[in-house]
């Protein structure tokens, strides 16, 4: 348990009894570990972590152990999850010859969900991917995956060239040069990586501002009514997190797709 | 809370603590091998064999609705020539019946003129019999009446009266017995 969240629940901390409001933060992020083997802890972001790719094993097991011509319930919506990738996010910019990266974009794309989706679970409450060491691993994938395809299908000065739109006056190849550089090899797994994060962060942070704060304003005063707003954002941030769980997972895996497809074939 | 606020101090949420990044990357490889090993080279097999079961079935129900449009034209043009057929041999028929009912004409036509023919040259032959022997006896029965007129006496009127009644009496009867022997 963190710091604020053990402040709060551990008492009446309320409005007007002469204490502080617990403001969440960067605190709320760092976990003292269940328990420690030398110098590795092993804190509650990888048991969720690894609870996440349980789950994802353990559903496309269960839906596709002996699959049948004739589906049952578990089988039907495990098709159904996985031809929606295959048809909103890999063949929109991949194409059918795109279908040999279905396994890596599904793989992405349903980890990341169910690392999300943590963060609206009663009791465990925390998105895994709000711990960038969990997303690193993913986008240093996908980064090394887009430039080995690149170097491999457009040759090494080919695929640098294709980097460069061409048909521009010379001069502002001086600028653009550096830009669209900086852009493959830095900016994008970058920001990739970072919008996933930042948004998981975010959604967190305001959801437990929002919980304490109910907590915080709740005494038999004006402080009631403030604590009924807060709790209405608390929910209107809870049905909006349901949502953004479910496009980082989708923005991430659809970029990745487009990454892919602009190393396999140059931007015209 | 005091080593808590040490922790923040140092915490840059953008750098990744190792044991994590580890964990994380083993994880996301072993939902990646599962997925690309085991679970969809299986789905796919099975939506790939779906497919051709689903595209079978549709090319089979094509064939044999081509086959039941073949048969139904085979049916329709039998019917058609049965139809004809049925025509050409009413038609037939009725130029046949038409033939016969003309022949029979004709037959009976040659008949009743044959029988017409015959009961005429009966006739004809009949009346000149009749002729022949009414002129063999007129002559003898006008001296029969002559002689019965002399022989008996001539003074008596009356007399004279019933020998004529007798005399025609007589004749009546001869005739009739002549007709009876011609018709014989």
């Amino acid at each position: 348990m963190t710091g604020a969240l053990a402040a709060a629940a551990g008492g009446g901390c309320h409005i007007f009894s002469g204490c502080g409001f617990p403001a969440p933060g960067l605190q709320d992020f760092i976990w003292t570990p269940f328990f420690t083997i030398g110098q590795f802890q092993f804190t509650k972001p990888m048991l969720l972590a690894i609870l996440s790719a349980l789950v994802v094993i353990g559903f496309f097991w269960a839906a596709f152990r002996k699959p049948k011509l004739i589906p049952g319930r578990t089988q039907s919506l495990g098709e159904m999850a996985i031809l929606a990738v295959r048809d909103q996010i890999l063949r929109p910019s991949l194409g059918r010859k795109g279908d040999s990266y279905l396994p890596f974009l599904v793989s992405l794309f349903f980890f990341i969900y169910i690392m999300n989706v943590m963060e609206l679970i009663p009791v465990f409450q925390f998105p895994v991917t709000s711990r960038i060491g969990f997303v690193w691993p993913m986008v240093f994938t996908v980064y090394f995956l887009y430039l080995y395809l690149g170097f491999m299908h457009q040759g090494a000065w080919g695929y640098l060239r294709n980097m460069i739109p061409a048909g521009v006056p010379w001069p502002i190849y001086i600028i653009l040069v550096p830009v669209e550089l900086l852009r493959f090899f830095i900016f994008q797994p970058f920001t990739l990586g970072v919008r996933l994060f930042g948004n998981m962060f975010a959604g967190h942070l305001l959801l437990t501002i929002f919980t304490l704060a109910t907590w915080y304003l709740l005494s038999l005063s004006v402080g009631l009514l403030y604590a009924v707003g807060s709790f209405a954002l608390a929910i209107f941030v809870f049905v909006l997190e349901t949502l953004v769980t479910l496009l980082q997972a989708f923005i991430f895996t659809t970029l990745t797709a487009t990454y892919i497809a602009s190393s396999v074939e140059p931007a015209h | 809370m005091t080593h808590l606020a040490d922790a923040t101090a140092s915490y840059n949420p953008l750098l990744p603590s190792w044991p994590e990044f580890v964990i994380g990357t083993i994880l996301f490889f072993l939902v990646f091998g599962f997925l690309a090993r085991i679970g969809l080279p299986r789905i796919m097999k099975t939506l790939e064999e779906r497919h051709d079961a689903i595209e079978g079935g549709i090319n089979r129900a094509d064939e044999a609705q081509a086959e039941a449009q073949q048969v139904l034209e085979q049916y329709r043009s039998q019917l058609d020539d049965a139809r004809h057929e049925a025509a050409r041999m009413r038609e037939e028929a009725r130029e046949q019946g038409a033939q016969i009912i003309a022949e029979m004409r004709e037959r009976a036509e040659a008949e009743s003129r044959r029988i017409i023919d015959a009961a005429q040259a009966q006739i004809a032959a009949e009346r000149q019999q009749a002729l022949a022997s009414l002129r063999t006896e007129v002559g003898s029965l006008a001296v029969e009446l002559a002689s019965r007129i002399v022989g008996e006496s001539l003074a008596d009127t009356a007399r004279q009266g019933r020998m004529v009644d007798r005399f025609l009496a007589d004749l009546d009867q001869q005739g009739t017995r002549v007709r009876a022997g011609a018709g014989r």
